[in-house]
């Protein structure tokens, strides 16, 4: 386990990893155009605004899309094939993620699924991964 | 363009041989390459007074072993794309004149690994904190996330993605260079080993060593090398996103749009007038998105037309004629050669010769459709 890969946070990440401490997904707003995006930077994708806030998203989401790793990345090496997945938050921005709680094979990671927000410890880190909505944590 | 200085690439080559190259180093690839390409166009190192090159290792260290003292340099490193990114800025740099002979070298030890720089992605990079906690590890896991959105959005089926990789083998096979010319079967492409669902082996590039090198100067100059000149009609450049898990819309490279509308608005073509076509092919997805970005075919389409036969030999729009990545050569940064075929092509001397391959366009992919550059090269020059 901990030789997989653990971010360090930057001073503008940082809050963001403090909320996942806290087990609370944030994301970044534009106070200026409304505009929600990740990943964490303080200035607007949208209108290059440096006007931003982090609020609390609902840590719903969708699958968008995904590939299922059979050559593994260090500290993987025991999980089998697993699947490397990108979401796409309710509140619109996307992510990179894993998926636990359900078989990672091509039959169960059904595109579009309902997913929710949960965290695994790596170290210092609480990392945000998704599991099916409704499936007890 | 129309009023100004045309440009031409006069020269082009590759090393000696491209595969399994132990006994060179990363430099010793970029040397090779540049020698040869010199000879090619006739010149001598002492000609040469531009350089191009990716970090590592670097405009001034290939510079330097070759006895160029520059006038002009380009480290641009944005990916296998870069040399194409470097043909067009040297074309600038031409008409600007602040350099009149510029050679362009790639040298990568990609699979022997000798002398070869890391790829550093430090842990507080945001890769290093939004994607490689999630286990990614290479293009293998990244690059190939979009194309289940994709065959849910379109339709695309397994077999027409395995089929990509059966019609380029069906060049390499023509390809005496090629690392892989024994002809395979969508079968033989779904039977070999997931390497990431839904790709296969088969439907991911090689990983070699190899180097190619170009002079590009000033079409005024057209009549004094000893090859067929290759214009350079039209160039684009553009970039979309550092993470894969950022992409726009996982069906489709704005980057490639962008570069290619630059690229055919430049040269006055449209796809009707292409010939040959060079699609940077990492993986089998790569040309179906690249077709579809270039407007070859509409949205959804690329797999169909490729799984009917259109862009392998004998078919109406040639595509990717020398094996590709997945078959001839791929050392990491597979752009140079792309554009070496392109210019094998439009000068009539490639091993699979495609009848009246009068514009070839290439189109390189820039990490995980990161960046993107098109080139549309010609026999004649812009008649705009």
């Amino acid at each position: 386990m901990s030789a997989k890969a653990i971010p360090e946070p930057t001073p503008e990440t940082q809050p963001f990893w403090d909320g996942c401490a806290r087990g609370e997904l944030l994301l970044q707003r534009c106070r200026e155009c409304g505009k929600p995006y990740f990943y964490p930077r303080p200035i607007c994708p949208e209108c290059g605004s440096t006007n931003v806030e982090w609020f609390a998203a609902s840590g719903r989401a969708t699958l968008y899309s995904y590939v299922i790793n059979h050559r593994p990345a260090r500290g993987f090496e025991d999980d089998g094939p697993y699947a490397i997945a990108v979401v796409q938050l309710a509140e619109g921005p996307r992510m990179m993620t894993n998926i636990t709680g359900i078989p990672n094979t091509p039959e169960d990671l059904v595109l579009d699924m309902e997913l929710q927000v949960t965290f695994e410890q790596r170290g210092d880190i609480s990392l945000p991964i998704f599991t099916p909505a409704g499936a007890s944590q | 363009m129309s009023g100004e200085r045309g440009v031409i690439i006069a020269g082009a080559a590759e090393t000696d041989s491209v595969g399994r190259l132990p006994d060179h180093s990363t430099l010793q690839l970029h040397i090779e390459a540049a020698v040869n390409a010199v000879a090619d166009a006739g010149l001598t190192m002492r000609d040469i007074d531009g350089i191009a090159t990716v970090t590592t290792p670097g405009p001034v260290q290939v510079a330097h072993a070759l006895g160029i003292t520059p006038s002009w340099m380009d480290g641009t490193a944005v990916g296998g794309t870069s040399f194409l990114l470097h043909v067009r800025h040297a074309a600038a740099a031409i008409r600007a004149g602040y350099a009149n002979t510029i050679l362009i070298t790639h040298g990568e030890s990609g699979r022997s690994r000798v002398g070869a720089g890391g790829w550093p992605r430090g842990s507080s990079s945001i890769p290093g904190q939004f994607e490689a906690p999630y286990g990614t590890a290479g293009p293998t896991t990244a690059f190939t996330i979009p194309v289940l959105r994709y065959m849910k959005e379109y339709g695309l089926t397994h077999e027409q993605l395995a089929y990509v990789a059966v019609a380029q083998r069906k060049w390499a096979s023509r390809n005496p260079r090629a690392m892989y010319r024994d002809l395979i079967t969508v079968d033989d492409v779904l039977a070999s080993r997931l390497v990431a669902y839904p790709f296969h082996l088969l439907e991911c590039c090689l990983v070699t060593d190899g180097g190619g090198a170009l002079i590009v100067t000033s079409a005024e100059r057209a009549a004094d090398f000893p090859k067929p000149a290759v214009h350079v009609l039209g160039t684009g450049e553009s970039a979309e996103t550092p993470m894969i898990s950022q992409m726009v819309d996982f069906t489709e490279s704005q980057a490639f749009r962008l570069a290619g509308r630059a690229a055919f608005a430049e040269a006055g073509i449209t796809t009707a007038d292409v010939r040959h076509m060079m699609i940077y092919d990492a993986f089998a997805h790569l040309p179906i998105y690249g077709l579809e970005a270039l407007g070859f075919t509409a949205k959804g389409e690329a797999g169909p037309f490729i799984a009917d036969g259109n862009t392998e030999p004998g078919g109406r729009l040639p595509l990717n004629t020398n094996g590709g990545g997945l078959s001839y050569t791929h050392t990491g940064m597979y752009g140079m050669f792309a554009i070496q075929e392109g210019v094998r092509q439009i000068r009539g001397e490639a091993p699979a010769q495609v009848q009246d391959a009068g514009i070839s366009v290439i189109l390189g992919n820039g990490g995980m459709f990161a960046t993107a550059g098109v080139l549309v090269l010609g026999r004649e020059p812009s008649r705009r």
